[in-house]
């Protein structure tokens, strides 16, 4: 049934460019809809096997080469095609003001949900590239062309690092494919492949795959690609683009190459600690507010490469809870962010938006965002805690001193968050303490397009921002819930990821 | 009594002399009905082509010139059938490029008959009229309807190619000597035991190998390529590339490789490294192109250097298993077919932006997905096929190619993958300088695509997708000769 997720999104992409302009919104809707559907569905589905990679259709594609059209589903798969349809669905909702070129911007934004489906699903090596380097195109369009800030040079930049990174998952592939002679995951997975190749054809592969998933220091395309992107683009990037990296290298790369994994984790945990903390100490420096957010991604993505690092269940059990975690408190952070705030303001510049008292402006945004920084921090109660803490716990095993480092990094991580939060909501300067009528005089004159005498409230001045609208409230809703029902009940997941992750083949 | 073949071949010198003779106003119209009559012909031979029988088909031989041992000797085998598909594919679609002129037509018509007589002459003699009597119409073509530099570029191409032609015939007039046989199959059946002796072996070996070598081209001997393709009429760089190039291709996989097995394998690492210089150089040159033209056929060269890749990779090693030559040779073979499909629609829509523009510098244009949506569209599809995204014809050739080499030449393998990087880099390069950006001026008054156009690309691009998506159907018309093939160079 699961395989239907990407059927159904891919036919919806059609339909769309069939059908006129005006119910592009509604296809891209039910379509989006449909997906989470039949995830959930399956979610809740008892009867399925969760802990091994079970076939759920294998059709012969081109039988001389081996390639067949094979898909299965385990616990780890399942819950990253949760997160897309979460991700797929509330993106569709942030982005129902969408007008210009509507039929385009939701054909590409559904390609790049159904690749992911299939990625998440494909137990082909041959099919898992193609989706892989499927989703690719339309991530490029959605940002050249409906993009913003500097909108070419991050569509080409995010481009050319995917292609670099397909370039060595290719030889990697390449590598399995002839020397395991067969594209069969399950079966490759079996195979004993020399560990004279599994120490170069590892790395490779590993590499090819976490320059999506923003390994440092190779992560510089995800804040360029956030920023130019779309709201729906940059949360369809960090809700889900960046789990496509993260979730083949522990697929594909770990398990076919458990000796390769042993000789490189060391250095894939340094790379990751460097990545958590690195990308923090930028975040607390930038004044655009994506910017902060498209490094906290960064900063996310590094616990989930230092949980696969681990190598142990702990460790890359949080690792996959990580990815649902981060897939959904990112896409929170960008709606707010990119939806929510810049549509209406029309600027991300923090100092800019200090001087908007946005908290009397938006509340709801500001509850929003309040509730997504909390669980970006790491508060208990929320997902991003029980990811963490998993993870951590699983460092503890193998990496002590990492662990001591990565708490370094996540009081910078608290930091940027709560300075971002502060500025953009919450700003009082020091010589407001004046009651409110003063407090138009510590707006900024050279941000505010109305000259300060004019706006005497903070209520009159809230005037010309529209009020948030119905569908998004519906998709912050979404991944509020989302978030904290795993934070307050991750056993939920978990029970679902940790058999799959034991069947692993680096953990015997 | 003529055969299925010759008809196939006779068909468009029909239409040539047609031309010629009656003079009609609208010549490329009636080039287009010969055109589909071919194609026709063409579509019942592979209707009566049997897939699953290795070996030649639907032969004719007729006595020639008995005297050196000359037949009309032709016939289809898997490889044959699929370039006779290719030539009738392309030779419509750069029809309706743009208009030409009837004197054009006409050359392009013998040239397509010649095309059809070198993809399946099955003797050398044949083989060797055909594939010059392509050469002559190529010169005529630049040098009479070319656009700026035309006579520099058509003297150099004749040079170029001539000189390559003339030592691949005093290499097999001495083959002739010492064998006394032109057929095709008996030389390859000798080829193992070496065909001649001592240094006259390598002598042989090296004009055959130069004559195709320029053909395809393979560096260092490319030079005449990009001025060639560049100044040429858009429907005649269609033709260059898309069918014409895969003489050498083919030729090396017919002629070179069967003949003399052994001396690829001492020359293999060699050959090799000539290939990776094709892959990975000629990208890096298109990258530094300012004129779209040029840019494609530089890429040019690193496609047709995956197939030699492959080819050579297998060939050159003894170890190589069966499996991995089926892999490889099915990619060179796939990638014949799609290198000719896309290279060809690459310059078709360079073709329609200098329709629009008149110029074809890279930087002549700009953000013209505003203007014209649909134009970007198609072309970044055909674009994304040539570099090879999976879903796309090009990756699936690519895939197997490297595949099938992987296993034998596995660190030359590895570095031809940058050649996948650059070629995607200097896509993107153009496709960014190209449609996005700010809308350049000189670009206000473009025209999307009208309805003939439509006409041409969808189809075309339909194919691209159907091979990406399921390239059995064309497997299924090689399968046997790629089984047959590799028994032959194992």
């Amino acid at each position: 049934m699961i395989a239907w997720t990407i059927y159904i999104t891919f036919a919806g992409a059609i339909v769309l460019l069939v059908l006129p302009r005006v119910f592009a919104r509604w296809i891209a809707l039910v379509t989006a809809t449909a997906g989470f559907a039949v995830s959930l569905a399956t979610f809740f589905c008892d009867d399925v096997d969760l802990a091994h990679f079970t076939t759920i259709v294998r059709v012969a594609w081109v039988p001389a080469l081996g390639m067949n059209y094979h898909l299965a589903l385990d616990g780890i798969s399942l819950t990253l095609v949760l997160v897309t349809g979460i991700v797929a669905l509330s993106a569709v909702l942030f982005s129902w003001d969408v007008i210009d070129r509507a039929n385009e911007f939701f054909f590409w934004l559904l390609l790049v949900v159904g690749g992911s489906y299939g990625v998440f699903l494909s137990a082909d090596l041959f099919l898992l590239f193609l989706f892989y380097e499927l989703v690719i195109v339309p991530k490029y369009f959605l940002i050249a062309i409906f993009g913003s800030t500097n909108k070419e040079y991050g569509a080409m930049k995010l481009t050319l690092y995917s292609f670099f990174g397909g370039a060595l998952v290719f030889l990697g592939i390449i590598a399995a494919y002839v020397s395991g002679g067969s594209l069969d995951l399950n079966q490759l997975a079996q195979f004993q492949f020399a560990p004279q190749l599994q120490s170069w054809a590892f790395p490779i592969l590993f590499l090819g795959f976490a320059v999506l998933a923003g390994i440092w220091p190779l992560h510089t395309w995800a804040p360029t690609g956030h920023v130019a992107a779309p709201t729906a683009g940059s949360m369809l990037l960090a809700g889900i683009v960046m789990k496509l990296g993260a979730y083949a290298a522990l697929r594909v790369a770990m398990n076919l190459f458990p000796q390769g994994f042993q000789m490189w984790r060391t250095w894939i945990a340094v790379l990751a600690v460097i990545g958590i903390v690195y990308a923090a100490a930028v975040a607390l420096r930038q004044r655009d507010l994506k910017f902060v957010i498209g490094y906290s991604s960064v900063s996310h993505m590094g616990f989930v490469l230092l949980g696969l690092a681990t190598a142990n269940v702990f460790g890359v059990s949080g690792a996959v809870l990580q990815m649902f975690s981060h897939g959904v408190i990112g896409a929170l952070l960008f709606a707010v962010a990119g939806r929510m705030i810049y549509r209406r303001t029309h600027t991300r510049e923090l100092d800019a938006l200090a001087g908007m008292d946005l908290r009397h402006a938006l509340p709801f945004a500001a509850f929003t965002f309040v509730i997504a920084s909390a669980a970006s921090m790491g508060i208990p109660g929320f997902s991003g805690f029980a990811a963490e803490i998993t993870i951590l716990i699983g460092a503890w095993k193998s990496y002590p001193l990492a662990v001591w480092i990565t708490g370094a990094g996540m009081v910078l991580v608290a930091a940027f968050t709560l300075r971002a939060l502060k500025r953009a909501f919450f700003d009082v300067d020091g010589e407001s303490a004046a009651p409110s009528s003063a407090s138009a005089a510590r707006t900024d004159a050279r941000q505010m397009p109305a000259p300060p005498a004019q706006i005497t409230s903070s209520a009159e001045r809230s005037i010309h921002l529209e009020p948030i609208t119905i569908p998004e409230k519906l998709g912050a809703g979404l991944l509020m819930f989302a978030t904290l029902a795993v934070g307050l009940y991750p056993k939920f997941l978990l029970d679902r990821i940790q058999p799959a992750v034991e069947a692993m083949r680096f953990l015997k | 009594m003529v055969g299925l073949i010759s008809i196939v071949i006779l068909i468009p010198l029909a239409g040539a002399i047609a031309l010629y003779i009656g003079q009609p106003k609208n010549a490329r119209t009636v080039a287009l009905i010969f055109n589909a009559l071919s194609a026709f012909y063409a579509a019942m031979l592979w209707q009566k082509f049997d897939a699953t029988a290795s070996g030649l088909q639907i032969v004719e031989r007729h006595a020639w010139i008995p005297s050196i041992g000359a037949e009309y000797l032709v016939g289809v085998d898997g490889l044959s059938l699929l370039l006779v598909l290719l030539t009738s594919l392309v030779f419509p679609f750069a029809f309706s490029a743009q208009r030409i002129e009837r004197g054009a037509c006409a050359l392009m018509l013998v040239m397509q008959a010649a095309l059809y007589g070198t993809f399946t002459a099955q003797n050398f003699v044949l083989w060797f009229l055909f594939y010059e009597m392509t050469l002559v119409p190529a010169f005529l073509l630049i040098k009479i309807y070319g656009g700026e530099n035309r006579d520099y570029a058509a003297v150099k191409f004749f040079v170029y190619t001539f000189l390559g032609s003339v030592a691949m015939l005093l290499a097999f007039l001495g083959i002739y000597f010492a064998k006394g046989t032109f057929d095709f199959a008996a030389l390859a059946g000798l080829g193992k035991g070496g065909l001649l002796a001592g240094k006259l072996q390598w002598l042989a070996f090296a004009g055959i190998f130069l004559g195709l070598a320029v053909k395809v081209p393979l560096f260092p001997f490319h030079t005449w390529l990009p001025d060639a393709y560049q100044t040429a009429p858009t429907g005649v760089s269609m033709v260059l590339t898309g069918a014409l190039s895969k003489m050498g291709v083919y030729g090396f996989i017919r002629l070179l490789v069967p003949l003399f097995p052994n001396e690829i394998k001492i020359a293999g690492p060699w050959l090799l490294a000539l290939v990776i210089c094709s892959i990975v150089l000629a990208p890096l040159a298109a990258w530094a192109q300012r004129d779209l033209k040029r840019m494609i056929a530089y890429l040019s060269i690193n496609h047709l250097g995956y197939c030699l890749l492959g080819l050579f990779a297998i060939t050159a090693r003894s170890t190589s298993s069966l499996i991995d030559m089926h892999a490889a040779l099915s990619g060179v073979f796939l990638q014949i077919f799609n290198h000719g499909l896309t290279a060809a629609a690459l310059f078709y829509f360079v073709g329609l932006l200098e329709q629009r523009r008149g110029l074809r510098g890279i930087d002549d244009f700009g953000g013209l997905m505003q203007r014209t949506p649909l134009l970007c569209g198609w072309m970044s599809v055909a674009m994304f096929s040539s570099l090879g995204l999976p879903g796309l014809n090009g990756f699936v050739g690519e895939f197997l190619i490297f595949k099938g080499s992987f296993a034998t030449a596995a660190s030359f393998t590895a570095i031809a993958v940058l050649g996948l990087l650059f070629t995607a880099v200097t896509f993107m390069r153009a496709m960014q300088a190209l449609f996005s950006g700010p809308l350049a001026e000189s670009c206000g008054g473009f025209s999307d695509l009208v309805r003939g156009e439509k006409f041409v690309i969808v189809p075309v691009t339909l194919l691209m997708f159907a091979i990406g998506i399921s390239p059995q159907f064309i497997f299924n018309i090689f399968n046997a000769t790629v089984v047959q093939m590799a028994r032959l160079f194992a």
